[in-house]
């Protein structure tokens, strides 16, 4: 099984009403995927669909060769989320250790300590955080707190990796380098990530495939394919226009809330 | 205390012979062994109430508990079961409100505050039909280390012992949840149920609190030494731990303090514990 998400026809509701349908996709391993789309348009339900905490109305889905939720042992999973305000206390290492063995019951046991230790150590390492993991979350930067999360997500060295709008409220320096940091675990860790961006201009140039969501439903392919103003027509039913600037960015004009104009998190 | 046979001497400022005066009354023996299972209770359980943002939660339970008291006594039932009755009822309520409104914050503090008035005023009608128990108002609002029974120094420490077990065996996947629930659903923590039980268990802890601090001052040692422990370490195992010496140093220094001065023990537990606070939240120089 080389396929990490396949999705065929499927459809999702919330509230009794249909979020997206008609959707089939396939997500390869080791390929970084951006979930694009409107504010409230399915992005992060797709994640809860891939963790099996929403059951889909109509199709299938399968993730790791499993059925949904199943193979959440190896996924790793960063919420969108606010960020750790100064009132939080806790160590950036505290919160990536929950990542190892934070859902085992029971005592620890004392022998097992040093391995786990030895283990969150690397994984602080191979995000850059080590010189700030042992100060409390709270005191931290966005950026920083970042890359601690994403150390999280990765401590049980998963095949999958869902980031929910990890750039989100990050400055355009550290959108890039979180960004970076990104492409590099995907390539050298040889983990699927599936990546829901607001704005996806930081992450263009590293992207294999898109999945884009609007209209009620959403469309996969190369960023080539999706982000053209055909596509994205046929897609919100309504004539949409792509920009293509001299460096490289992306603009799309005719979308109430374009998913290229920086700008307010999706609410759901 | 008609069968004690040692006699009240008053502070001699001999260390031993007044640790050894403070052992010497069958009544202060069981106020220092509910005192020390209280204290231990409070300080661990705090601990995670304080990292969870349940404080709110916790003085809801506190406030529950007065009612509870005041109309077991009415209706002539054991005050051990009209604490416990009360807080773990309450519990139950507050996580029924907290999962019916699934994110609600502002209206799930503004139903719990209603709950809180509506407690304490049928708190205080039961004390007012209650005819003889004029000084038992106050010792079940403020607290009383007096007249403290055999079977609940024996209760308190059983329900702490249970307490503890429980707190211990589901310690990592309870801060996994306080800390960060979505990423702990997703990872298997049944992140609900914990809820609910740490509800209960804030419950249990709170109605044995109630019995030494008394209603209102619950907070003296279910909050205080845990928020000083926060302020001082981030570390879980050293912030823990650190929360339960400092509700032990509080409730014996405040019970000694309170047999040998004529001020009462609930006014010295709080002191104390707000002089630690407010000494870790100077500003260092």
């Amino acid at each position: 099984m080389s396929e990490a998400v396949r999705l065929e026809d499927a459809s999702v509701e919330l509230g009794r009403r249909v979020v997206w349908e008609h959707v089939s996709l396939a997500v390869e391993r080791g390929e970084l995927v951006a979930v694009l789309g409107s504010n409230g348009a399915g992005k992060s339900t797709f994640l809860h669909v891939v963790l099996g905490l929403l059951p889909l109305r109509g199709g299938t889905a399968r993730v790791l060769g499993r059925r949904p939720g199943e193979a959440n042992a190896w996924i790793g999973y960063l919420p969108q989320r606010r960020h750790f305000d100064g009132s939080v206390r806790i160590r950036g290492v505290d919160l990536v250790r929950l990542g190892l063995d934070g859902a085992r019951w029971g005592v620890p046991l004392p022998g097992r300590g040093s391995e786990a230790r030895a283990r969150v150590r690397e994984v602080i390492d191979l995000v850059g955080a080590s010189a700030y993991a042992e100060r409390p979350i709270g005191a931290l930067s966005g950026g920083e707190q970042q890359r601690l999360l994403i150390a999280q997500a990765l401590v049980r060295r998963p095949r999958l990796l869902l980031l929910d709008e990890p750039l989100d409220s990050l400055d355009l320096t550290n959108q890039a380098s979180v960004a970076a940091l990104v492409q590099r675990i995907c390539r050298e860790e040889g983990v699927a990530v599936l990546l829901v961006a607001h704005d996806a201009n930081p992450i263009l140039g590293y992207l294999d495939r898109v999945v884009y969501f609007a209209g009620g439903t959403a469309v996969a392919g190369t960023p080539g394919e999706v982000i053209t103003g055909e596509t994205l027509s046929r897609l919100y039913s309504a004539p949409i226009e792509v920009l293509r600037t001299g460096d490289g960015r992306v603009v799309v004009v005719g979308v109430p809330e374009a998913p290229f104009v920086h700008g307010r998190r999706h609410d759901d | 205390m008609t069968t004690d046979a040692a006699v009240f001497q008053g502070l001699s400022w001999n260390l031993a012979s007044d640790v050894r005066q403070l052992f010497a009354f069958h009544f202060m023996v069981n106020a220092l062994v509910a005192g020390t299972a209280v204290a231990v209770l409070a300080g661990s359980i705090g601990w995670f109430m304080v990292l969870r943002r349940q404080t709110f939660a916790g003085h809801t339970l506190a406030v529950i508990a007065f009612p509870g008291a005041a109309g077991a006594t009415l209706a002539g039932l054991p005050l051990l079961l009209g604490y416990f009755g009360a807080c773990v009822a309450g519990a139950i309520a507050l996580a029924g409100v907290a999962a019916g409104r699934g994110g609600g914050h502002s209206r799930e503090s503004a139903a719990t505050g209603t709950v809180q008035a509506v407690g304490l005023g049928l708190g205080f009608l039961f004390v007012q039909l209650y005819h003889g128990l004029l000084n038992g108002l106050q010792a079940l609002l403020f607290g009383t280390f007096l007249g403290i029974t055999d079977v609940q120094a024996r209760t308190l420490v059983a329900v702490t012992a249970v307490t503890l077990v429980v707190l211990a065996l589901a310690a990592r996947p309870l801060f996994f949840a306080s800390v960060d629930a979505d990423v702990a659903r997703a990872a298997g923590v049944p992140v609900r149920a914990l809820s609910l039980g740490f509800l209960l268990l804030l419950g249990l802890s709170v109605a044995a609190t109630s019995q030494i601090t008394g209603a209102l001052l619950v907070f003296a040692l279910l909050v205080t030494p845990a928020a000083t422990a926060h302020r001082l370490t981030s570390r879980p195992v050293a912030g823990l731990a650190l929360s339960v010496v400092l509700g032990l140093a509080v409730t014996w220094l405040g019970l000694a303090l309170a047999y040998f001065s004529i001020y009462p023990v609930g006014f010295w537990v709080t002191s104390l514990a707000f002089g630690a606070y407010v000494l870790v939240r100077l500003p260092r120089r």
